[in-house]
């Protein structure tokens, strides 16, 4: 038997396209900024008040700025045009690609598959992830662990940061960890690995209390992913504009 | 002449609700080979819309609760009409049966101990529902389709297919039941989506096909309550008792027009809600009837404490029998004091806190989201009377299910008995249940004990296809869509909650032209998927029933449960002897009297002398 | 408060079918299935139809309006312009009887293919103890009314016809998900999820979630617990890189 014959790729009268679209430019314009701040290999550093960006942090290899490199420097100096963040930038990125939020907007925005619900996908074959290259995504949680350690020493320069004083840069820096914690901590393998895998959830109080918990955030956590990932964005450009003197930190003690 | 499909098996059910699927599962496992007929697709049941729960005494909210409790608020309930013999096997077995299902794989919602936690309900003495949420109809019907599906999977492996002893025919609608001589042989109907005609032999069936709601406007009654498993045993010759108590639920929707007559659960009651009228009083208090007056909390604190402390209180009167409620919530918008669309205010929004409310009774907070735009955790609900249950139904031998019909079985709502003249919440989950499986035991008995099957003329199929396709032989008839919404009419308006003589003389009136007419229906189009063809089919037994319930209540001179005569207006104790039987006669039905078997006497030393006395006569106290 | 509303209905059959325009009166509260009955009692008697309980709790009245799937009988009107021309057309995932009818058989093989409860064997009835926090996460999944939306909705299956197979859908992944999180099932259904269900097809993008008119959180508390639970058998590295060392299969 046949299925009922509509040509239309899809029936919708909405402006189904619209929410992929926002999703792709977003993604898009994030990810160029990101490469540039990457290779730009510059400005990551305000030695005055110990501000070390996100993006480079921990900075592990010898050409890092010796005061920036808060777990020494373990690694040589990297070849070529390789800059310092490309050591974490793999766990980052990692994380990101394969969590479970970032996996729907980027399924649906940049490979139509499928573009909007209900609106026909325009490949011929499909096979999710079931096979290489797509079957790693099961490996979200090991990358959920790096992002943990990621996350602690971006806590340790956030607070390390505070030894000479409070400013604008200090506070960007705190609300950036407690948005990245937010997000991490919301993340499914997390609640997964909580609370989420027991049977019997009776058994576990405190494990059980551990998972209402992350499933609250977890409900926001698209949200979340956005404005971690726009907040790390931003707090990497004041860094970026204090470090290159573009414009000075404002201070409230000191 | 297209050839005919034709199945054979051991044991039919017609009607895959609740009470089809148990009585299902149960022929199954006594090796019957079986089918499932049904209307609808597979799982849709009308037996989803119950919300409250199941109703057993299980005693584990209060451990005072046992199966002698629940046959007293049985009968009570049933105003003593009810088969006492039914009253107490359900009483007996229903825990087991709930219990049974746990082992299916249901959920039901816990005890802090983590047995199955029980609530209050109308007409109950103590929390004896079992319920998942406002949902436990789905619950139920999930979980029996699941076991069957259980079965399914064990002959797989054991023979290779999955129906190779249980099968269910979906989308299918039976039009009459064929005989040999007195016996049952088999079915005959047709495939709602081809139209194609299909025999099925076997020697026994099971009506399990629900109720008659659809003969009525106002409804809280699915399409397929057409009263088809009703009209199937009349025209087998099986007869029907007690088909003038219909119940009026008392709480359904009111508006928007569209969804009038959909169910508001008895739970939100059960849980707090209080009725008010248009001058914000509670109402119910006037209406409590002088049998129940030591039950019944007669003010409102005293009502308010019970939800807290049921032990030294007596209950609210919201939570009176549905029969008493649907009457008063009536009484309230004749005298003016209605809602302005035409009921009451069931208000649970300032008894309980929003975020309660949305936990206990989700569908409901979501059914009046969706459909009416009231957000029921800030807003009262309006609320009325919607036509929802017939009492009545084949009268089965309760022991079996067994009809008067050798090889014809009926269980759920299509028999009748079991709740007298008005039944309680929860006792209809729990009547499908048990009457379910000793329907499919019985059958699989009758069958195993048989030394030769039935045969199928061929005339009788002849006869049963020239019926079904009547319709499309006839041109400048009356469309059946007509002919349905007349008919609803008539039966709200003349046989619905309150009736008089006159009223029900001239519903039969209408009711004979309408008959009439339905002779000469003319139906479009092709036998495939057919709407209108379905309903000229449906209508045939539909009207055959109505004209039972018509005939009945016209007959029964006084008030009682889910008959309230507005000329009769009392109980008379010797009414209570008499069950009135409808039979197919000629191209109708006739009703005669009948005496009603007298209660067991130890199951009568269950209640006070004092309160027998309410219902019964001198001499059968002496 | 009624006015002439403008309809396109899909009519045909497997051999074929066209959207056919219908103007039809719409009264104040009335839901799009209202106005299906009223066009088949007034206009087109033999328009195919599947409903039943027309309160949301049955899940027969699965169609798609303006391409998006939904409930017919929980689509109120009023959230459509008057002057708006409102599409109703069949569920496009499974194949076409007749109208807005489909043949839903696709579900009742793949429910048949989930192996059912498995209750431990030393419990007799009435014996079942269960703590409601255990029983919780089940339940939700048992809140489904089985309409099909989720099943109709998901493109592994919708835009991939040949899929069908290998995948059973949100709808029976959330069973096995349901069954796995019974606090009594004794059953191990993880290997089953991702070999015999292909949960790997499911690539979380949300519809079947989106769509649900019970608002269960398919992919939030169904697939993707049951994807890491996958993870905790199949993909630990560790583990991975034990069976490649030592070829165990």
């Amino acid at each position: 038997m046949a299925r009922a014959e509509i040509a239309a790729r899809t029936l919708r009268t909405d402006r189904w396209w619209l929410p992929p679209l926002t999703t792709f430019v977003g993604l898009l314009l994030i990810s160029i900024y990101a490469a540039f701040r990457t290779f730009q290999g510059d400005f990551y550093w305000v030695d005055q008040y110990h501000y070390l960006t996100p993006m480079y942090s921990p900075c592990l290899s010898e050409e890092c700025l010796p005061a920036a490199s808060h777990f020494g420097q373990p690694l040589p100096a990297l070849p070529g045009f390789l800059t310092p963040p490309v050591v974490i930038i793999p766990f980052l990125l990692g994380f990101r690609i394969t969590c479970y939020y970032y996996r729907k907007a980027y399924y649906r925005a940049a490979w139509a598959s499928p573009p909007a619900c209900a609106v026909a996908e325009p490949h011929s074959k499909y096979t999710g992830e079931t096979r290489f290259p797509l079957i790693a995504q099961n490996l979200h949680r090991y990358f959920f662990y790096a992002a943990s350690i990621l996350l602690l020493i971006n806590i340790y320069d956030a607070i390390v940061a505070f030894g000479t004083g409070v400013g604008l840069g200090n506070i960007i820096l705190l609300v950036n960890v407690g948005l990245l914690a937010a997000y991490t901590l919301s993340c499914h393998s997390c609640r997964h690995i909580a609370g989420g895998r027991l049977k019997h959830f009776s058994k576990h109080p405190v494990r059980y209390w551990m998972w209402t918990q992350i499933s609250k955030l977890n409900n926001r956590h698209m949200l979340l992913a956005w404005t971690s990932l726009i907040f790390v964005c931003l707090t990497d450009l004041y860094v970026a504009l204090v470090a290159s003197g573009t414009i000075s930190d404002l201070r409230f003690i000191n | 002449m297209p050839e005919l499909e034709r199945h054979s098996f051991d044991v039919l059910v017609i009607g895959a609700g609740g009470a089809g699927l148990r009585a299902a599962i149960e022929a199954r496992e006594h090796g019957m080979r079986t089918a499932v007929l049904c209307k609808s697709l597979f799982g849709k049941a009308h037996t989803v819309m119950a919300e409250g729960g199941i109703a057993a005494a299980m005693g584990n909210v209060n451990s005072s609760d046992n199966w002698q409790v629940h046959f007293r608020d049985t009968m009570r309930g049933g105003k003593f009409l009810n088969n006492w013999r039914m009253a107490e096997l359900h009483a007996q077995e229903a825990p087991q049966r709930v219990w049974e299902l746990e082992t299916y794989g249901a959920l039901f919602d816990r005890t802090k101990d983590g047995r199955i936690s029980q609530r209050n309900f109308g007409g109950h003495e103590y929390p004896r529902l079992a319920h998942v949420g406002d949902r436990t109809g789905l619950e139920l019907i999930r979980t029996l389709q699941q076991k069957i599906v259980s079965l399914q999977q064990e002959d797989h492996k054991e023979f290779g297919d999955y129906e190779e002893r249980l099968r269910v025919f979906q989308e299918f609608t039976v039009t009459d039941l064929v005989k040999d001589g007195d016996r049952i042989a088999g079915a005959f109907g047709y495939w709602r989506e081809s139209g194609r005609f299909v025999l099925f032999e076997a020697p026994a069936v099971i009506l399990a096909t629900g109720g008659i709601g659809k003969s009525f406007k106002v409804t809280s009654n699915s399409w397929e309550y057409t009263g088809d498993g009703h009209a199937l045993a009349l025209r087998a010759g099986a007869s029907l008792i007690n088909m003038e108590f219909i119940q009026f639920h008392p709480t359904g929707m009111v508006w928007p027009p569209s969804v009038k007559g959909i169910l508001v659960t008895e739970s939100v009651r059960g849980d707090g809600g209080v009725l008010r009228n248009s001058d914000g009083k509670r109402f119910m208090f006037d209406y409590i009837p002088e049998v129940f007056k030591d039950k019944y909390a007669d003010n409102e604190e005293e009502a308010d404490r019970w939800y807290t402390d049921q032990a030294n209180n007596r209950r609210p009167p919201e939570l009176l029998p549905r029969d008493e409620v649907a009457r008063a919530i009536n009484s309230e918008v004749k005298a003016g004091r209605g809602s302005p669309h035409g009921g009451v205010f069931l208000d649970v929004s300032t008894r309980l806190p929003a975020e309660e409310i949305r936990r206990r009774l989700p569908s409901m907070h979501h059914q009046f989201k969706e459909l009416a735009d009231v957000d029921i955790t800030a807003q009262p609900m309006e609320v009325g009377p919607t036509c929802h249950y017939v009492m009545g139904g084949v009268e089965v031998d309760p022991d079996t299910g067994s009809s008067s019909v050798a090889g014809l079985y009926a269980a759920g709502e299509v028999s009748g008995g079991m709740h007298g003249s008005n039944r309680l919440g929860g006792n209809s989950l729990s009547d499908l249940l048990v009457f379910g499986r000793r329907a499919g035991a019985g059958a699989a008995e009758y069958v195993r004990a048989m030394t030769d099957r039935p045969v199928v003329s061929e005339e009788s199929v002849t006869e049963a296809r020239a019926t079904a396709l009547k319709p499309f032989q006839q041109e400048g008839g009356e469309n059946p869509y007509t002919l349905h919404m007349e008919l609803q009419q008539s039966m709200n308006d003349l046989v619905g909650i309150i009736r008089r003589a006159g009223e029900m003389e001239e519903a039969l009136q209408r009711l004979e032209k309408l008959k009439e007419r339905a002779q000469s229906l003319t139906v479009e189009g092709h036998q495939q998927f057919n709407p209108g063809w379905h309903l000229a089919l449906d209508l045939r037994n539909m009207l055959l029933v109505s004209e039972c319930v018509a005939k009945a209540a016209l007959l029964r001179t006084e008030s009682r449960g889910g008959h309230t005569r507005d000329d009769y207006p009392s109980m008379d104790a010797e009414w209570r002897r008499k069950l009135l039987v409808c039979t197919a006669s000629g191209d109708g039905v006739a009703v005669e009297e009948k005496p009603q078997i007298p209660i067991r006497s130890d199951l009568l030393d269950l209640f006070d002398r004092t309160e027998l006395e309410k219902y019964l006569t001198a001499e059968e106290l002496s | 408060m009624s006015y002439q509303g403008k309809f396109r209905v899909w009519r045909g059959d497997d051999s074929g079918g066209a959207l056919e325009d219908f103007t039809v009166e719409v009264n104040e509260g009335e839901v799009v299935l209202d106005i299906i009955h009223r066009l088949q009692a007034t206009q087109a008697p033999d328009l195919a139809v599947r409903w039943n309980c027309k309160a949301g709790k049955c899940g027969s009245c699965s169609a798609e309006i303006n391409g998006r799937p939904r409930l017919m009988c929980m689509t109120r009107m009023s959230v459509f312009e008057e002057s708006e021309t409102i599409t109703v057309t069949p569920m496009r995932t499974f194949p076409i009887i007749r109208d807005l009818v489909t043949d839903v058989s696709f579900n009742y093989t793949k429910a048949r293919e989930v192996p059912s409860f498995a209750p431990p064997k030393d419990l007799a009835p009435g014996e079942y103890r269960m703590q409601q926090v255990d029983v919780e996460r089940s339940q939700e999944f048992r809140k489904c009314i089985e309409c099909f939306l989720c099943q109709n909705t998901c493109h592994v299956v919708r835009d991939h016809e040949e899929n069908k197979e290998a995948f059973s859908g949100p709808r029976f992944l959330m069973r096995v998900a349901e069954l796995e999180m019974h606090p009594l099932d004794t059953a191990d259904r993880v290997d089953q999820a991702q070999d015999e269900h292909g949960l790997g097809y499911c690539n979380i993008t949300k519809c079947c979630s989106e769509v649900c008119p019970e608002h269960i959180h398919i992919t939030d508390n169904a697939l993707i617990p049951m994807k890491e639970r996958v993870a905790d058998r199949k993909y630990d590295p560790v583990v991975w890189l034990g069976n490649k060392l030592f070829r165990r299969s």
